[in-house]
């Protein structure tokens, strides 16, 4: 059966990398002696998938992972036995089966993120950039450079942009998180602040990503339903 | 949570913040006021390096089992770090508590290596202790270091409070009630340094005083007050299969350069190679029982979920029941994706059996160590290892699909001459031949590779070999090049590639090894000018050290070049290490006089260390 675990990664667990997480989940899964099932040849992996990195110095209660295995097991006892084996910061939140075969793949099915953005002590943005904040997004267009290793560009992410809003002291975020769209945070903030007209310093938002979609309906409808509302918890 | 010592604006600038964070699983958390004593164990480099080492996890858990101890972790931080440390006054922190280490009771450093010497006084001077074990008051705690390296403490002794010559395991319980005793009684630091010299294998460097000859030779050693032993004897842990051993390791987040379950099999080595310091310092022989090593690899598997496990000890194959411990671990784990790592095998019939099982031939490859070119210097060495049993072994494995072949030899070896050095370039060719000789064309998986990789020799204290003369970097260079050159007249030259080790290194190392307390003067200035990571090749600074050498008029060249009589006085002579000093002149001499000795279970040779009454020595009086 296969099946999708949910979960957090909090406090000092930011800093452990994406490749880093899988490693340290491969080994909770033998230390809390789930039946993974592995892959043929002559050095065996288990079978798992990730669904969607999380940069360091991220933390986050919305991590997906798949994983096959080659028994059956209630998925609150998955639950329970990894939550046995957990350093502190990382938690298991829920396991559900979900369906078998590719299309069903937790990396193919993110469409997008919900974030959580709040400013580091003292380097909160200066101006009255609430108020501003609705004439930023119902621009035509939301342009911001963008430097990969092949090339330096100007590209407009307002179709990226889900949602946009302020929650009190934070922002919330909606953004598009596939792998040909994906969008991150701190690039729609620093875009927020050279529209502000604000010279941001180094470090100056803490984010946390709260949970991760797939999209049911289409590009002009998105439908967005939560990767572990495709399963169901079972006995 | 618990609050790190860092804040997240360094932690993100930096390289692997992991390294800093601690709260690796299986990692132990104490409530601090709950504790008497706190103890934080140090390995002196890189936190993966470090995370990579047995011994300290060894007692991380012994210690955390009692209830009145906390012991915790540090490691060297980076270079990038460093310099934010210093520039921010940041102490150095223990990972688990991230609390400052100057608040310790203790802080134990286990000494693997002379080149990590530099680092030693890099922790110690961002923990904000001073070097000098004489300028510390009562505040700061009690420094302490272990393992190999301490079999010659003197360049180091005046930065330490205390040496523990031997096993962790034996005599740390006596030493750790004794300072719980000592504070209950109000007393000082140095009541309780005079109560820990009374404890066997305890070294207190401030209660003895050297005195010099004119000649810069060691002219006396001695305890400066009376009822401070003249002798500290090394501590053995007797009965291997019921001594401690952890339940679980401590799993870091970031890949550590040994990322798995290393399970002891035996400590100790029955060869008796004549420039082998383990071999020596670790007598006598002692195995494990097979059935305790099954359970203790089952339970560290579940309790770390690592994927491969490793069995650790000097020549593997001398374990008398291998064969047992290897099936049974392929049977045991190899369906649930756990590897198994066989370092240290020599290279026979079962071991490419077993080989064949647990690796891919393809891409591994077969290692000999005959670590001389010729069957002269093998049989000064008292490597009992023949041409004929390399060639068969290659042989068989060319048969079984192998095609790599990795070769280490030491240059600069006592009696070497050109010959010997030479014959490293012949056997590799002979091995080439073999491979053609043996696989007919169509079953060759391409072309044979040989690598050839050549170390210069140190004379380390407790070998025979403690009394011999090293080469100057020239010198050493110069056996590389004939090696090379030799190499490049072969047939097959094409298949076998020749590497060597820095010769600038090996040098300082054979300073470090052999020297005596005058030496500590040297390390200090070289840190102070800003030598660190020595051990590392991207931050070793041979300049530094020179200019360390002129500034204290130490003179680099008397501790390498000199061969010592075998009348002399030696730094380290005060400690016990089982083998007796007349042991290792006999064995000197048979070197020179190219005697092979038998090793321990052919017959005892009366090293000395049959009087701790375990292991190899009372094997056949069973």
């Amino acid at each position: 059966m296969k099946v999708r675990i949910k979960f957090a990664k909090l406090g000092a667990m930011k800093f452990i990398g994406h490749l880093d997480t899988m490693r340290y989940f491969q080994k909770a899964i033998r230390r809390a002696d789930i039946p993974i099932a592995y892959s043929e040849g002559f050095s065996p992996h288990m079978i798992m998938s990730f669904a969607a990195p999380l940069g360091v110095g991220t933390t986050s209660s919305g991590e997906y992972f798949d994983m096959q295995l080659a028994q059956d097991m209630p998925t609150r006892e998955i639950v329970e036995r990894l939550n046995g084996t957990m350093a502190e910061g990382m938690d298991v939140l829920s396991a559900v089966r979900v369906e078998d075969g590719k299309a069903s793949k937790a990396m193919s099915l993110v469409a997008a993120a919900d974030y959580r953005v709040t400013f580091r002590e003292g380097k909160e943005f200066t101006s009255d950039w609430k108020e501003k904040l609705k004439e930023y997004i119902s621009q035509p267009q939301i342009c911001v450079f963008k430097k990969t290793k092949r090339s330096e560009k100007t590209v407009d992410i307002k179709p990226y942009i889900y949602q946009f809003a302020i929650q009190g002291d934070k922002i919330h975020l909606q953004l598009a998180a596939a792998s040909s769209n994906y969008t991150k945070p701190e690039q729609v903030m620093d875009g927020f602040a050279q529209w502000l007209g604000i010279e941001q310093k180094p470090f100056s938002y803490m984010v946390h990503r709260q949970e991760v979609y797939a999209d049911n309906g289409n590009e002009e409808n998105h439908q967005f339903v939560t990767l572990e509302s495709l399963g169901e918890e079972v006995e | 949570m618990r609050k790190l010592a860092l804040n997240d604006e360094i932690l993100l600038e930096i390289e692997s913040p992991a390294r800093y964070i601690g709260g690796e699983v299986n990692s132990v958390m104490k409530d601090k006021a709950a504790v008497d004593i706190r103890f934080c164990m140090c390995f002196p480099d890189v936190y993966e390096i470090g995370m990579s080492h047995l011994g300290i996890q060894i007692l991380y858990h012994l210690f955390n089992q009692r209830e009145d101890v906390w012991c915790e972790r540090v490691y060297s931080p980076w270079t990038d770090l460093d310099a934010i440390m210093r520039k921010e006054n940041i102490p150095l922190f223990a990972l688990e508590s991230q609390e400052p280490v100057k608040n310790f009771d203790f802080l134990g450093i286990t000494i693997q290596y002379e080149m990590c010497y530099t680092n030693i006084l890099q922790i110690l001077d961002l923990a904000q202790i001073p070097l000098r074990a004489s300028q510390r008051g009562e505040e700061f705690p009690i420094v302490i270091g272990g393992g190999p390296c301490a079999y010659n403490p003197e360049p180091l002794a005046p930065f330490f409070d205390l040496f523990y010559i031997g096993e962790g395991e034996t005599v740390y319980d006596q030493l750790l009630d004794t300072y719980k005793a000592n504070r209950q009684a109000h007393g000082t630091k140095a009541d309780f340094l005079r109560k820990a010299a009374q404890i066997p294998g305890i070294y207190v460097p401030s209660l003895y005083k050297e005195t010099y000859n004119e000649n810069g030779t060691l002219a006396s050693f001695s305890p400066i007050e009376e009822g401070v032993p003249e002798k500290i004897q090394k501590q053995v842990v007797v009965d291997m299969t019921h001594s401690f051993y952890p339940k679980t390791l401590v799993v870091p987040f970031i890949k550590a350069t040994q990322d798995r379950v290393t399970l002891e099999i035996q400590r100790g080595c029955i060869r008796g190679c004549r420039f082998c310091q383990a071999g020596m310092i670790y007598r006598p022989t002692r195995e494990k029982d097979v059935e305790r090593l099954k359970e203790c690899a089952r339970e560290l598997i579940l309790a770390t979920g690592h994927e491969e496990i490793s069995l650790t000890s000097l020549s593997s194959s001398d374990y008398s029941q291998l064969e047992e411990l290897v099936n049974y671990l392929i049977d045991e784990f190899k369906s649930r994706g756990v590897n198994i790592s066989l370092p240290s095998l020599r290279i026979d019939a079962f071991a490419l059996d077993v080989m064949s099982k647990v690796q891919d031939i393809r891409k591994s490859s077969l290692t000999f160590a005959p670590e001389a070119g010729s069957q002269r210097l093998r049989d000064v060495i008292n490597k009992g290892l023949t041409e004929e049993t390399i060639l068969q072994g290659a042989r068989d494995a060319f048969l079984g699909g192998w095609n790599k072949v990795k070769l280490y030899f030491m240059l600069g070896l006592p009696t070497e001459t050109e010959d010997d050095m030479k014959g490293i370039a012949h056997l590799a060719e002979k091995i080439a031949m073999e491979y053609y000789d043996t696989v007919p064309k169509e079953k060759r998986n391409g072309k044979v590779q040989i690598t050839v990789s050549t170390s210069f020799f140190v004379p380390k204290p407790f070998t025979p070999f403690q009394w011999a003369a090293m080469y100057s970097k020239e010198d050493f260079l110069g056996k590389a090049k004939v090696v090379k050159e030799e190499i490049r007249a072969q047939l097959n030259q094409k298949s076998i590639r020749y590497n060597w080790h820095e010769a600038d290194v090996t040098i300082l190392e054979g300073f470090l090894a052999r020297g005596d307390r005058k030496a500590a003067d040297v390390i200090e200035t070289a840190y102070r000018k800003g030598a660190l990571y020595d051990a590392w090749s991207e931050t070793f600074h041979w300049e530094i050290w020179m200019d360390a050498f002129k500034e204290t008029g130490v003179d680099l060249d008397f501790y390498t070049l000199r061969e010592r009589s075998t009348d002399e006085l030696l730094p380290w002579d005060f400690i016990d290490a089982g083998v007796t000093k007349e042991f290792l002149k006999k064995e000197w001499k048979r070197a020179i006089s190219e005697e092979m000795t038998p090793n321990c279970r052919m017959k005892c040779s009366g090293c000395g260390a049959g009087r701790y009454k375990g292991g190899v020595c009372v094997e056949s009086k069973n």
